[in-house]
């Protein structure tokens, strides 16, 4: 047999004639992209540094490749559960062990930016998404929620990381949404372009980093440092996100593509 | 933004000018005096049987042939002749010709010919100054005793490093001892001073308070990204006269995290930034890198057993970076101390060194185109037991 | 209480050679080595394997010393020394060479002196100096010997109330000297005008003061009076000889030299005084250096040579001729060979073979050396008297 399975040749020949379109939801990862920065006490995230071994020169001459090092939550990275101590146990909880099976999942958006340009510190409630599901309908179970806070277009400026003395602002969910999404949407994950699920401000919660601790605690999954959310459709956009297959890892910088229907 | 200050006229064709150096040919004697001279001591020898003084540096006591050991020594000193030079078949001297020297008594006994400042003339008395020239090598400069001389004299500036008007890189100007390095160099009249700001910036990067100052520019600089130092470097583009790195990472204990960064910046960082500023520094008429480097570079530390570690690969690789300046003229300066008075050192008791301290001796060793210099209580009381018993304070160090 | 120093019955002095000067040559050390040595096998008929003895002087025949030389020239020389005492190797090989010819060590000495110059070797040749001018002179601007003796003609001449027309009345009068002498390198007229307005090359020396480095050789022969006479050779017999090195080592700066210690010496041996000599064969590479030898040699007091050159004459003709040849300032200076050329010169000129004018009547000369400044003077000085045989 040569001939493709209908259901691939069909994606094949979308891909091909157009009918889906594919969307690169990652950003460059560059030495000078930031990186999460934690109070000074605690161990640092490690920015992306490259050298090169060699450019076609006298330490290889006909061949050019670099050194590289980086945090695993470097990036566009992917958070598996036994990054929080929430997941520490949960089976399969670290990048290796996951199934192929989440490679690929449908998406939910939800459009956040006008709230977060009107207030850097936007918190999304569980208030909050009763009333988007009122407008735009229900989420689907084994979605991604990928939050849409255009806060990718701010990669380059000071108001990206946007720290000031107080630490550092932009906008996330609280303990009760992600409560919601977890135990009563069945997510997936949770996808942000901001470089972390949490609110900059989320240690200071009732309820602290409540992204990480209950996603993870349920053996779900973060996506941060996403762009292009703009060019998703509300629903049907399917999502390609493969961590590397670090041994234990905690997560890992990746590759995030989606396919959303042409029309 | 302030602007770059008024840069040399030059026939934009015109060929660079080639920097050369002094005659280097010394002998070993001769190295020990200038090792001397590196941290700005002004010795002789004296004999350990007689007690003789004696210049140029010997093997044996001339009166008794007994030991020679170096001595401090009264700088004061009569000038006896004098002549200026106007004919020389040395390329360096060629440059800097007329050039005056002479022949001074000096106060400890010998006489030795010298480099005189403009104002001395025979009969004068004079201020000897061991420095070391272009080359690193020792040399005796003879000032105005007295009085304050004049510190521009064009002889005595090939042997510092002036400050005033020069372009001056901080590499990591975040720290306090990097904010006051940047403060003092501003205050000491620096053209212009690059102040490297490790990213990701900050909303407060804007309201520093160098911000607005004149002759302050903050330049996006992490010494741990060869892009980012090489970027930096494109950034400052033309002369670049001295280079102060400042950047350090000090953790206590034995984290490999920790340990791993404190190398980044020590070790490779360091020659990341050495790496690509000596093309620009060479190219100077007085260049110079200043590095701060922990006084626990010398015999290890338990408590900061791997800050002192990379501190002591840091002081190896500065050492080999200094003996390849000097064929291109650069002066590279350690600026030794020991705990600093701020975050970094939270854990240790007092005596520390404030970072304002830290900075004037940047400027003054600058100033005095000094080799070595230990700032601090600390750090002199370490070089001195260092110097003396290096395998016992190796051992106390580490008890 | 010193003892009394033997003379120097039983040796002569012959054979006076120049091999003519060449501001640069191309050719080395070795070659001028063995012109000299054929120009004093031309003029006395030794060859090799008369030879057996052999005094050398160089500063440009590295690796080779006289052990070398000896081979490359084929010399199998019973006596051998090796002098690297620059201005002061003339005498010192004569008065070597006379003990070892009196006691019957070596019957034929053969002195030598060969320099090359090639473009560059004037500064490689100070470079490697000495170890005092590496460590504490040549780091002090490179000035080489003009910035040292530039230092001593100044504290000289503020001690002593001499002045530039003193020094300069010396070089006019041995240029002048130089014009009748066909081997000089500097042959056109020097007024004392001239060497005023020169420029200044380390002040107070200015450009006349200062010989002008070149290649060349200078060769005599030491041997006994009954060789030379076999040979039918005109001989001259050393009255006297001084030698000191490192003299007066704490005087800060050098107003006087070695022969101030020993003068008495010389001159009690030579059994005349300075007034009687027909001439004076000097170290003049620089002229200061001129008049601290006509104190320290007694032909003037401490302190009053500006006086006694003033009423002085030093041209051939005059009271007291001085390097009559033009000295190193107007015939050249061929490294070590300039410190042979006051013996070569006062030779010829009390053997009558002159190489130009020569000196009415001359029967005796004083010789006298200086060299290596290893810091910051002159180490070694000698002096001689010579007095040709009738």
């Amino acid at each position: 047999m040569t001939a493709l399975d209908p259901t691939l040749s069909g994606l094949i020949a979308g891909i091909a004639t157009q009918r889906i379109r594919t969307v690169d939801l990652t950003n460059i990862l560059s030495p000078d992209f930031p990186v999460i920065v934690l109070p000074a006490e605690f161990g640092q995230c490690e920015p992306f540094r490259m050298e090169t071994v060699s450019r076609y020169d006298g330490n290889g001459p006909a061949w050019y490749w670099n050194n590289i090092s980086m945090n695993e939550h470097t990036g566009t990275h992917f958070d598996a559960p036994a990054h929080w101590i929430t997941g520490r146990d949960v089976p399969n909880g670290t990048v290796d062990a996951i199934s192929p099976d989440d490679f690929i999942h449908p998406a939910v958006v939800i459009d956040i930016s006008n709230e977060a340009a009107a207030d850097e510190d936007f918190i999304v409630t569980r208030a909050f998404l009763e009333a988007w599901e009122a407008a735009h309908g229900t989420i689907p179970p084994r979605h991604w929620i990928l939050l849409r806070s255009d806060w990718s277009k701010r990669v380059g400026t000071l108001a990206y990381l946007n720290l000031k003395d107080d630490g550092a602002h932009s906008p996330g969910p609280d303990a009760g949404a992600m409560r919601f999404l977890v135990q009563e949407r069945d997510c997936v994950g949770l996808g942000v372009e901001t470089v972390g699920t949490d609110a900059g401000q989320a240690s200071h919660f009732a309820e602290p980093l409540p992204a990480h601790s209950i996603l993870h605690g349920h053996g779900r999954f973060g996506l941060q440092c996403l762009t292009n959310l703009d060019q998703l459709p509300t629903f049907g956009a399917v999502i390609v996100a493969m961590p590397l297959k670090i041994k234990g890892g905690s997560g890992s910088p990746l590759r995030v593509m989606a396919l959303v229907s042409g029309h | 933004m302030s602007q770059h200050p008024p840069r040399d006229k030059r026939d934009p064709l015109a060929r660079r000018k080639e920097r050369h150096t002094p005659p280097g040919l010394r002998s070993s004697a001769l190295h020990a005096l200038s090792a001397r001279a590196a941290a700005g001591r002004f010795v002789l020898q004296s004999c350990q049987d007689c007690g003789a003084m004696t210049y140029p540096p010997r093997d044996a006591c001339p009166q008794c042939w007994g030991e020679l050991v170096w001595q401090d020594q009264a700088r004061g000193a009569l000038v006896l002749c004098e002549t200026t030079i106007r004919a020389t078949t040395d390329l360096y001297f060629r440059d800097h010709l007329p050039w005056r020297m002479g022949k001074l008594a000096l106060d400890a006994g010998p006489t030795a010919l010298a480099h005189l400042h403009a104002d001395l003339k025979p009969g004068d008395r004079a201020e000897m100054h061991l420095m070391l020239d272009k080359g690193g090598n020792a040399a005796l400069f003879a000032l105005p005793a007295g009085g304050r001389p004049d510190m521009d004299d064009r002889q005595w500036r090939e042997f510092t490093v002036p400050v005033k008007d020069r372009i001056v890189l901080v590499s990591d100007a975040r720290s306090a001892v990097g904010r006051a390095v940047v403060k003092a160099l501003h205050s000491a009249g620096a053209g212009l001073i690059f102040a490297g700001m490790a990213p990701p910036a900050r909303a407060a990067d804007l309201t520093d308070e160098w911000a607005g100052l004149d002759r302050v520019q903050t330049l996006p600089f992490d010494i741990t990204d060869s892009s980012l130092v090489a970027e930096g470097i494109s950034k400052i583009a033309g002369p670049l006269d001295i280079v102060i790195n400042t950047a350090r990472f000090v953790r206590g204990g034995r984290n490999l995290v920790d340990q791993k960064r404190m190398m980044d910046i020590a070790v490779l960082g360091f020659m990341r930034l050495s790496g690509a500023c000596a093309p620009m520094l060479a190219g100077r008429p007085a260049g110079a890198f200043v590095d701060l480097v922990s006084i626990q570079a010398l015999a290890g530390e338990v408590g900061f057993a791997g800050y002192a570690a990379a501190e002591a690969a840091h002081l190896s690789l500065l050492q080999s970076f200094r003996h390849d300046m000097r064929a291109q003229g650069v002066r590279v300066l350690s600026i030794f101390s020991g705990p600093s008075d701020d975050e970094d050192y939270q854990s240790v008791p007092p005596p520390k060194v404030a970072p304002a301290r830290l900075a004037r001796e940047v400027v003054e060793a600058l100033r005095m185109g000094r080799e070595i210099s230990c700032v601090g209580e600390v750090a002199s009381d370490a070089m001195e037991r260092w110097l003396a018993d290096p395998a016992l304070f190796v051992r106390e160090k580490n008890l | 209480m010193t003892r009394t120093r033997t003379s120097y019955d039983g040796v002569v002095l012959c054979a006076p050679v120049t091999v003519p000067y060449e501001r640069y040559s191309s050719q080395t050390a070795h070659w001028w080595a063995g012109r000299a040595l054929r120009a004093l096998a031309r003029a006395t008929g030794f060859g090799p394997g008369d030879i057996d003895g052999f005094c050398f002087a160089s500063f440009s025949a590295a690796p080779d010393t006289a052990v070398g030389m000896v081979q490359h020239l084929g010399l199998s020389p019973r006596w051998l020394d090796h002098l690297p005492t620059g201005g002061a190797s003339g005498i010192m090989a004569l008065r070597r060479a006379a003990r070892a010819v009196q006691c019957g060590d070596a019957d034929i000495v053969a002195c030598v002196a060969a320099d090359t110059n090639h473009l560059d070797s004037f500064r490689q040749t100070l470079a490697g100096f000495s170890r005092f001018s590496q460590d504490a002179v040549y780091p002090y601007g490179f000035g080489g010997p003009n910035a040292t003796f530039a230092l001593i003609t100044d504290a000289y001449m503020r001690t002593y109330g001499i002045g530039r027309e003193h020094f300069g009345k010396l070089c006019v009068a041995q240029r002048r000297n130089a014009l009748s002498n066909p081997l000089a390198l500097m042959r056109t007229e020097l007024t004392l005008e001239d060497y005023l307005r020169a420029r200044p090359i380390s002040d107070p020396v200015h450009l006349f003061d200062c010989v002008m480095p070149c290649a060349g050789a200078e060769a005599f022969i030491v041997t006994t009076p009954e060789i030379a006479a076999a040979r039918g050779l005109k001989v001259a017999r050393i009255l006297a000889t001084i030698e000191r090195h490192n003299a007066f080592p704490d005087d800060p700066v050098q107003l006087r030299s070695g022969w101030a210690m020993d003068v008495d010496d010389l001159w009690s041996m030579a059994g005349i005084g300075p007034e009687q000599v027909d001439m004076l064969q000097a170290y003049d590479d620089y002229p200061v250096i001129v008049a601290m030898q006509l104190e320290d040699l007694g032909f003037c007091p401490k302190g009053q040579a500006a006086d006694f050159i003033a009423r002085t004459g030093f041209e051939i003709h005059g009271d007291l001729p001085l390097n009559t040849n033009g000295g190193q300032l107007s015939a050249g200076q061929a490294g070590a060979a300039g410190g042979f050329q006051n013996v070569t010169e006062g030779l010829r000129q009390v053997l009558h073979q002159p190489l130009g004018a020569q000196v009415p009547n001359a029967r005796t000369a004083a010789l006298s050396g200086f060299g290596l400044v290893n810091y910051d003077r002159g180490v070694c000085t000698a002096a001689a008297v010579i007095e040709a045989c009738r």
